[in-house]
């Protein structure tokens, strides 16, 4: 599509502009609350009696999560190339809410997509966007989920081509999508590289993040990609277990290289090609397809993953509010739940940092219901 | 020759407009495709797009995803269109047929493979509607090299440089979309298409059909008379929704469609 060779020219170009680059730093700072903390979690590494547990904190950052930080990067580029309308998708509503904030900030016009489950699941974030004046429209189609969202909020752009900006939430799409997202998160690895040279003297042992369509995660492990001795982890959801429809794991069985909404990347697809239903407790994890540089980066043997399930994740939702004080977003707990289960293996010395993406208020009345609170 | 060549020679040889109708493969069910085919082609259509029907069609509105979705309960695949496609040819039905498809199917399918059995089933063209031509050259070469046309699509937003290196990649006609966005019906015509089909006419020769929102006789005309032909999906799509397994009274609606766009 010709507009998507547009925003890739532009955004080209903005990446190498340093007032572009400034501004984005300037409103990271001073509106996003960045930088987040690298934050020695010491209970969480006693309890568990293993390797040294770091948070790397951005469920900290003004709405609550790492989306923010591509949302800033975002709507930057969309005002530089004179748009005024904004749309975008959510699955669990933080990248929404992120877009509507900024959206607020800069006075445009914004409208997000979400699938009907997913507004019933994180209804907390489904009010904070209308709060934020956006519009939120209900995706009726299919499993009524993020796949949706996305090809509706792709609809809407190819319709309002003219005017408006897609900003995606994640590091999907066709190109230069999932390079810019990733570019735009790459902030989280560079800022916890620095924190853990100065607090520890070298580089971490291990890193470990939830991956949804791998904003996060890409975000984190970017900036240790030529760390040879870092071993990078990505945790997918794995629902109710690796059976056809019951999990959103891309990695674990069902999944195959194929392509979805202009991506080509590992897809859940049965042997005709049809995309396969997902489940995962997590609204920000049930999505069918990876961001291709995971597909990538994993066949490459750089990055690991693995997943866990409904109930290791909401385990550790209640584990990490009780034992550290902070309640995750229940994307964030795949990856503690993970940190859990191999914290004692990788031994004392060891050194691992858990993206810690979002905090948990949009998931407490999902979770109060499921573990009957 | 390939029958999608042959049905446009005559056309201008007559110095008619073609008319093209798009439906959802497996809509209610194959075997009813297979009858709306043949009715089509007794009443004239001059090419039949068949949508192979995927879980996710990115590019299409509310009206061809529910037809998809009815298509897949019906148990409809790739396979299975194809089959009916090579059926279809040994009933001697002749009518030129064009796929219209997401990559992931083809993908899944093997694309070599793919060409292959297009060719061998008897389908004229192929229109691939998520594959970008960076992407899509060698994919729209192999099918090319089947003897199936890829059909390519140009959009109003499709700058003149971008406009160049598609129809180098396009066999058979060139689908021009007749407004922004997805498909679906709409009751204004845009009214740059003119001016968007002679910048086409400079770089091919191939035949234009125009579509995108056609719902009836007087727009099917208007659009037909800026290009080669005009093609009707939604529209119909909706009838067969209501009438599907009736293809006369499907036929019905398409008949006055197709004569308008012929007087
Ligand atoms: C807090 C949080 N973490 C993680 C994710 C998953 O997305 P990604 O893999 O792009 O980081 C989401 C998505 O909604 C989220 O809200």
């Amino acid at each position: 599509m010709a507009p998507l060779q547009e925003l890739a020219k532009e955004y080209a170009k903005a990446r190498r502009d340093k007032k572009f680059r400034q501004q984005v730093a300037y409103y990271l700072r001073e509106y996003v609350g960045r930088p987040t903390p690298l934050y020695f979690a010491e209970r969480l590494t006693r309890e568990l009696g293993g390797a040294k547990i770091y948070l790397k904190r951005e469920d900290l950052l003004h709405t609550g999560a790492h989306k923010i930080n591509n949302a800033v990067g975002q709507i930057l580029l969309a005002k530089r190339m004179g748009k005024s309308r904004i749309i975008a998708e959510t699955g669990a509503g933080q990248h929404g809410v992120a877009t509507a904030t900024v959206a607020a900030m800069f006075g445009m016009e914004c409208v997000i997509y979400m699938g009907e489950v997913d507004m019933a699941r994180q209804a907390l974030n489904v009010y904070r966007m209308r709060l934020l004046g956006a519009e939120v429209r209900a995706v009726t189609a299919g499993q009524r989920t993020l796949k949706e969202a996305i090809s509706e909020a792709m609809r809407d752009w190819v319709t309002n081509i003219r005017h408006t900006h897609y900003i995606i939430g994640s590091v999907l799409g066709a190109h230069p999508y999932p390079v810019m997202v990733r570019d735009f998160q790459a902030v989280i690895g560079r800022e916890a590289r620095r924190q853990i040279l100065k607090h520890e003297k070298r580089l971490p042992d291990v890193l470990v993040a939830c991956v949804g369509g791998g904003s996060n995660s890409i975000g984190l492990f970017h900036a240790f990609l030529k760390d040879k001795g870092v071993r990078m982890v990505g945790v997918e959801g794995g629902g109710r277990g690796i059976k056809p429809g019951d999990h959103a794991a891309r990695f674990q069985k069902g999944g195959s290289l194929g392509v979805l909404q202009g991506t080509r990347t590992f897809v859940l697809q049965d042997e005709d090609g049809q995309i396969m239903l997902t489940h995962s407790v997590s609204a920000g994890l049930d999505y069918a397809a990876i961001g291709p540089e995971h597909s990538y980066l994993r066949d490459a043997g750089r990055i690991e993953y693995s997943y866990a399930t409904d109930p290791d994740a909401l385990a550790a939702f209640q584990y990490c509010a009780r034992v550290e004080g902070i309640i995750p977003a229940l994307e964030s707990a795949h990856a503690i739940a993970w940190v859990q289960k191999h914290a004692k293996k990788l031994g004392r010395d060891a050194i691992v940092i858990a993206n810690m993406s979002g905090r948990g208020d949009k998931d407490v009345m999902q979770a109060a219901e499921l573990m009957k609170l | 020759m390939n029958r999608i060549d042959q049905k446009f020679r005559a056309l201008r040889t007559l110095g008619k407009k073609g008319f093209v109708a798009y439906i959802a493969a497996g809509d209610p069910n194959l075997k009813q495709t297979g009858a709306l085919a043949r009715e089509f082609e007794r009443i004239g259509v001059d090419v039949l797009e068949l949508g192979v029907p995927f879980s996710d069609p990115l590019a299409d509105g509310v009206v061809n995803q529910l037809a998809a979705e009815r298509a897949l309960k019906s148990g409809t695949t790739l396979r299975g269109v194809l089959d009916l496609v090579r059926n279809l040819r040994r009933q001697g039905c002749e009518i030129p047929i064009v796929f219209y498809i997401y990559f992931n199917l083809v993908h899944r399918y093997g694309v070599k493979n793919f060409a292959k059995e297009a060719c061998r089933a008897g389908v004229d063209g192929v229109l691939t509607l998520d594959l970008p031509p960076e992407e899509g050259a060698a994919f729209q070469q192999t099918l090319t090299k089947a003897g199936v046309h890829p059909i390519v699509l140009i959009a109003p937003t499709t700058p003149t440089n971008r406009i160049r290196t598609l129809v180098k990649q396009a066999g058979g006609f060139i689908y021009y979309i007749s407004r922004e966005g997805v498909t679906g019906m709409q009751s204004k015509v845009a009214t740059t298409i003119r001016d968007r089909v002679a910048v086409i006419r400079q770089y091919s020769k191939l035949p234009v059909a125009i579509g995108f929102g056609i719902s009836n006789p007087k727009q099917a005309r208007a659009v037909a008379m800026d290009g080669d032909a005009c093609v009707v999906g939604s529209a119909i799509v909706n009838q067969i929704a209501q009438n599907g397994r009736d293809a006369k009274k499907v036929a019905r609606f398409v008949a006055p469609l197709i004569k308008e766009v012929k007087r």
